[in-house]
């Protein structure tokens, strides 16, 4: 396995197009933005040739963009690279990671019902936590969600 | 061959939490399965971001009834990794002490489940009887049996009284014949062999794919283990070792998570003789913006909390990351090929919390509480007087047919 140092400027020289930037935390964690389009080559990268195991991908909505990060952790060298993506709050899309790797396949389902974005190529992109009556274009954990009235939904099958 | 789809949940004897499996079957051999979720949906990372850094660890205390160690370890060690704090000797050595407490319990009762599961009771009532002893453990030190409010960031909230530590020493070794002779009795009996032995294999290949963690990646021979891979907690000071298997299926899972419990003991023991004096608690007072993570490796594998801090004195996005949210899509791999009687044991050996994949809410509709208890009970009156108008029953019959007799 390689060192925790060469590993980062290895990443850099391979993904030089791509990365935007490099936060280096500290020596347990790094954090990496890049393009949105070079996630999969970029995720493919770590997964497969580093032999990284996928922690999760968590989505954030900041106001001025969605912001997904997808966690890995290189357990070798015990060090988790968090790659970055920013995406148009009006227009979230992004290529779907669950052709390369299946564990990724039920988080972007998740952050697809939750935060409304769209992956494309994901084979069964629906819904994994919320009901059927919840409501469509309606994203809980948007900023600017509304609560929307519920009764009906609490009180079915009591009429 | 004809194909039939075979319906379990989301309310099954079988299951002790609602999920919804719909197995595709063909004869007795299932082809596929499709998992719903979101029977548990309580919104609890939307709750985090409205409440501060020390409320936070109670609520996600909350998401698992079993396993209520793993998201406080998890989540005060993101927020520790934003601020950079370091926390005191004493405050690791207790943190471990819980944590090896609760995977012993969480192990036992999913071994008692398992025996359930196969029909084998007499495993069950053993194992839970014994279970009892570490919740009295952990009842001495903590206070509580469960949910033991010892987190908080930067340290514990309460210390061991060292007045208590013979006497919870005598109590753990008193569990380990009985633990050992437990072990032989799951090694050495055919019933167990046949139920279990080749059944629901995960290859190492669909472990490293599906990320698969703890005992169920462990089995299939991936060793993967927070405690090692990480320094955290005291879990660096003393010698023990992480199980492995190679084989992944049931009777491997078994035989991890029995072997851990004993590992477990070394730990406990060496966390309870060697308990370092000093400060308990480093007293955090702001946390700065950024970013933190925090794993630890709960019973069924790594637990993730993700925290986002503006500066303030709550979170601004809170993700977790339970252990099942892994291990449950390997169901999908291990149970095609299945026959449909092993169906259940299969998924049993994941040992799989749906509270904890789903975690979401409490809901408010204007600030007003939507359900309360006494508002349960009159939907449910509702509903019921519903189906009988519907169904025509006659309920002044029945209450005559049975008068004198109940």
């Amino acid at each position: 396995m390689m060192k925790r140092n060469d590993l980062l400027s290895e990443i850099q020289s391979r993904f030089k197009e791509d990365i935007i930037e490099l936060f280096d935390k500290s020596s347990h964690r790094v954090y990496l933005e890049i393009r949105p389009g070079a996630i999969i080559r970029v995720a493919a990268y770590i997964f497969k040739d580093l032999g990284a195991r996928f922690n999760i991908a968590s989505g954030i909505d900041t106001r001025s963009h969605i912001e997904i990060l997808y966690h890995f952790t290189v357990e070798a060298i015990d060090l988790l690279i968090s790659l970055r993506v920013k995406l148009d709050r009006k227009k979230p899309v992004i290529d779907s990671l669950t052709p390369v790797c299946e564990a990724a396949n039920w988080i972007e389902r998740e952050i697809f019902e939750l935060l409304g974005v769209q992956f494309t190529g994901h084979p069964e992109l629906k819904r994994l936590l919320l009901s059927d009556q919840w409501p469509e274009k309606v994203y809980p954990l948007r900023r600017d969600y509304k609560e929307w009235d519920k009764t009906a939904v609490r009180d079915r099958g009591t009429k | 061959m004809k194909k039939t789809i075979i319906p379990i949940g989301p309310y099954h004897p079988l299951q002790e939490e609602p999920e919804f499996f719909m197995l595709t079957v063909e004869g007795e051999t299932v082809t596929d399965v499709d998992v719903q979720l979101g029977y548990n949906h309580r919104g609890i990372e939307k709750l985090s971001e409205s409440k501060t850094y020390d409320q936070s660890v109670f609520v996600v205390e909350r998401i698992c009834g079993i396993c209520s160690t793993s998201h406080p370890f998890a989540f005060v060690r993101a927020v520790e990794d934003i601020a950079g704090i370091e926390v005191p000797m004493r405050a690791k050595y207790i943190r471990t002490i819980i944590a090896e407490g609760e995977r012993m319990h969480s192990h036992l009762l999913w071994l008692g489940l398992a025996g359930h599961f196969l029909g084998y009771n007499t495993v069950y009532m053993w194992v839970w009887k014994l279970r009892e002893e570490i919740l009295d453990v952990m009842e001495i030190i903590s206070g509580n049996r469960n949910n033991y409010a010892m987190f908080r960031p930067g340290g514990v909230r309460r210390d061991i009284n060292p007045d208590d530590i013979p006497l919870v020493l005598k109590k753990i070794d008193k569990i380990i014949p009985t633990l050992k002779m437990l072990f032989k009795a799951v090694r050495d009996d055919p019933v167990l062999h046949a139920r279990t032995k080749g059944v629901g294999v995960l290859t190492k290949e669909e472990a490293i794919d599906y990320s698969a963690l703890g005992p169920t990646s462990r089995a299939s021979g991936v060793a993967r283990d927070v405690r090692k891979d990480t320094v955290y907690g005291a879990y660096h000071e003393m010698d023990w070792d992480m199980i492995v298997t190679q084989n992944g299926d049931v009777f491997d899972k078994v035989v991890v998570r029995v072997l851990e419990m004993f590992e477990s003991i070394k730990i406990l023991k060496y966390c309870f003789l060697h308990l370092p004096d000093g400060e308990i608690d480093a007293n955090v007072k702001n946390i700065p913006p950024g970013e933190g993570i925090g794993a630890h490796e709960a019973p069924r594998g790594e637990t993730f909390h993700y925290v986002r801090s503006d500066g303030g004195n709550g979170p601004v996005r809170h993700k977790v990351r339970a252990p099942t949210f892994m291990n449950l899509p390997t169901y999908k791999a291990t149970v095609k090929g299945a026959k449909i009687a092993d169906a259940s044991i299969i998924l049993a050996a994941i040992d799989p919390c749906y509270c904890c994949t789903e975690r979401m809410a409490v809901q408010t509709t204007r600030g007003r509480r939507l359900f309360d208890g006494r508002e349960l009970i009159r939907l449910s009156q509702q509903k019921t007087a519903a189906l009988k108008r519907k169904l025509g029953i006659d309920q002044t019959m029945l209450e005559k047919l049975t008068q004198g007799r109940l």
